[in-house]
């Protein structure tokens, strides 16, 4: 995989959703069909560590979104 | 007298009750905070608790809660063990604006000693509201209550100072948690602190970085009497057993006979039950009726026990486990959020409990992980998985065989599909062939 690249794709997918901010691990396997869920999972890890994404817990469930982006405190569509 | 700002009395009529009561908790801490006779240079609001007792107030009031779901707080490179916690009244409740709860790992078996008690509440009071929950539904200590800038210096504090970790919150596994085991227990059939120990040192990329599509829980029990209920809590319960025969003392079992031991280590002691009488309290309670005493001898016919340690528990000098001991392991317990509480279906009927412990950690966990991860919906636990794809996929994925062990109840899915290479001879069929024989 070409990780630089990945990143990027990560980065613009989730700069076009719009009203959501925060996904499931399971909707950044989709964002790159080709690669194996694992290689996918240890680089969103990585762009967390570089804090490009952040995580967002609702204490049960785990979220994750652009660094920045969204509320801080709450769940996304509340308003 | 320690003043409180705000009035409470909904939530004063808990305090009435017979039972102590978490009301009454909160407020001895905010007096303590107040008075504040050790002197802390307290980095976190000093009347959180009055804080927290206006919140509840208020929900009791309107029948709603007064806090927000969820938030971004961590510490850094790990993506759980934080729950971000605000109210949804900052101005009216400032000391609660920021809430966040710290989920800690608790020691194996839950052994304290007084010092690393007395430090934890030390780091605690100063850094945080000074309220803990010991321990969580998980099992492992809870932090209640502390403001964004505090977290990375409690994680700091714990793992410099007292040399403990985070535990698990969010998508990932949680932190591990076992019954005190060999440690005290001779009904122990394996070291659950050392498996569990080992377990969350193994996983700890799991434990941190949550990766799964919802929580996940590993769960030790020493023996079928299950003290850390791991078979209703825990994606995968680890419970003791043997398969060898019961050991039984023939001479203590007469003792407790002619009443010089007494039944269940005296604990029924409060009340006067008549005489112990093994017929009726151990021979008939035996749920596979495979037990037998003819008046001097106590006999069992081992392939029928299903070692649901009720004999064992009577009469405890007697009769002892097997030493042929290791555990079964059960997939797929779980609480009521979504699709009802569900207890663990037995995947495993017997594995060796070894260190390195790697036929379980090869064979079963990770085979389990891989399927979960791939095929679970976002937030479907294990069991839920399980039920939706059928106990035969999960046999598929971990390439255990069927035994009838496995079979709970009478089966609830009458579908079992043989597949084409596990029939001898398959079943390819010549349409013309059987035209021969049968008309349309
Ligand atoms: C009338 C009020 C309350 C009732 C009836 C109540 C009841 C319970 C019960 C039954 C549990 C599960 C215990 C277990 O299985 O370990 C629990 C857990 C818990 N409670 Fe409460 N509670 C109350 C108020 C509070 C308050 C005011 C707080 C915080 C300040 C709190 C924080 C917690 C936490 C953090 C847990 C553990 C959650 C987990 O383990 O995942 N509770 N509560
Ligand atoms: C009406 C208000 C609330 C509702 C409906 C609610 C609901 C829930 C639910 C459904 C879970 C998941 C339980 C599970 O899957 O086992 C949970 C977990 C939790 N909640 Fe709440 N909650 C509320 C308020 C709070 C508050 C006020 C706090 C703390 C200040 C809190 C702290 C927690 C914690 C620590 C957990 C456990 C997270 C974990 O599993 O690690 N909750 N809550
Ligand atoms: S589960 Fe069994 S081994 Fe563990 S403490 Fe309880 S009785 Fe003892
Ligand atoms: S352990 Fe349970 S099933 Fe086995 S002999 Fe004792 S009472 Fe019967």
């Amino acid at each position: 995989m070409d990780e630089e690249a990945t990143k990027t794709l990560i980065v613009e997918t989730l700069k076009k959703k719009k009203g959501k901010s925060k996904f499931y691990l399971k909707d950044f396997y989709k964002m790159v069909p080709d690669e194996k869920p694992r290689a996918v999972k240890n680089l969103v890890n990585q762009m967390v560590q570089e804090e490009t994404l952040e995580y967002w817990s609702s204490g049960s469930t785990t979220l994750i979104g652009l660094k920045g982006v969204g509320k801080q405190a709450a769940a996304d569509g509340e308003d | 007298m320690v003043e409180f700002k705000h009035k409470t009395p909904l939530i004063d009529q808990l305090e009435t009750g017979p039972w102590t009561s978490f009301v009454s908790d909160i407020k001895r801490e905010h007096e303590s905070r107040m008075e504040n006779p050790k002197g802390i240079d307290y980095q976190f609001n000093q009347e959180c608790c009055d804080d927290l007792l206006g919140v509840l107030e208020l929900s009791y009031d309107h029948g709603r809660t007064h806090w927000k779901h969820g938030g971004i707080v961590g510490v850094f490179g790990y993506g759980g063990g934080v729950i971000g916690r605000y109210c949804d009244q900052p101005e009216m409740f400032p000391g609660v604006a920021h809430f966040h709860t710290m989920r800690v790992n608790q020691p194996m078996g839950h052994y304290y000693k007084t010092d690393y008690l007395e430090q934890l509440m030390d780091l605690w009071e100063r850094r945080g509201s000074g309220l803990t929950n010991m321990h969580g539904a998980t099992g492992d200590i809870i932090f209640l209550g502390t403001s964004t800038p505090q977290l990375e210096e409690v994680f700091y504090e714990l793992t410099h100072n007292i040399n403990q970790d985070l535990g698990g919150s969010g998508s990932n596994l949680r932190t591990p948690s076992d019954c005190m085991g060999q440690s005290m227990c001779e009904y122990a059939c394996y070291d659950t602190q050392e498996f569990c120990y080992n377990m969350t040192m193994e996983y700890q990329d799991e434990l941190h970085r949550p990766a799964f599509p919802y929580k996940f829980k590993f769960k030790f029990d020493g023996c079928p009497n299950c003290c850390v209920a791991a078979i209703a809590r825990s994606d995968l319960s680890f419970i003791g057993t043997w398969r060898d025969d019961i050991r039984i003392d023939q001479k203590a079992v007469k003792a407790y006979v002619g009443g010089e031991l007494k039944p269940n280590a005296g604990a029924h002691a409060g009340r006067d039950w008549g005489a112990f009488d093994i017929q009726k309290e151990v021979i008939g309670l035996c749920p596979t009726e495979c037990m037998s005493w003819d008046g001097s001898k106590l006999e069992i016919n081992t392939p029928e026990c299903t070692r649901c340690m009720h004999c064992i528990n009577v009469m405890p000098r007697a009769l002892r486990v097997g030493l042929d001991t290791g555990c079964s392991v059960l997939a797929g317990a779980k609480a009521p959020i979504l699709d009802g509480a569900q207890m663990g279906t037995l995947i495993v009927p017997f594995i060796k409990v070894e260190e390195p412990y790697d036929e379980i950690k090869e064979k079963v966990v990770e085979p389990i992980w891989d399927w979960w991860m791939e095929e679970g919906k976002n937030r479907e636990r294990l069991g839920e998985l399980i039920k939706r794809q059928g106990m035969q996929k999960l046999l598929e994925v971990t390439n255990f065989k069927a035994v009838p062990q496995m079979i709970k109840e009478p089966r609830s899915n009458p579908y079992v599909f043989w597949k084409e290479d596990e029939v001898p001879g398959g079943w390819k069929r010549d349409i013309n062939e059987f035209r021969k024989h049968h008309q349309r």
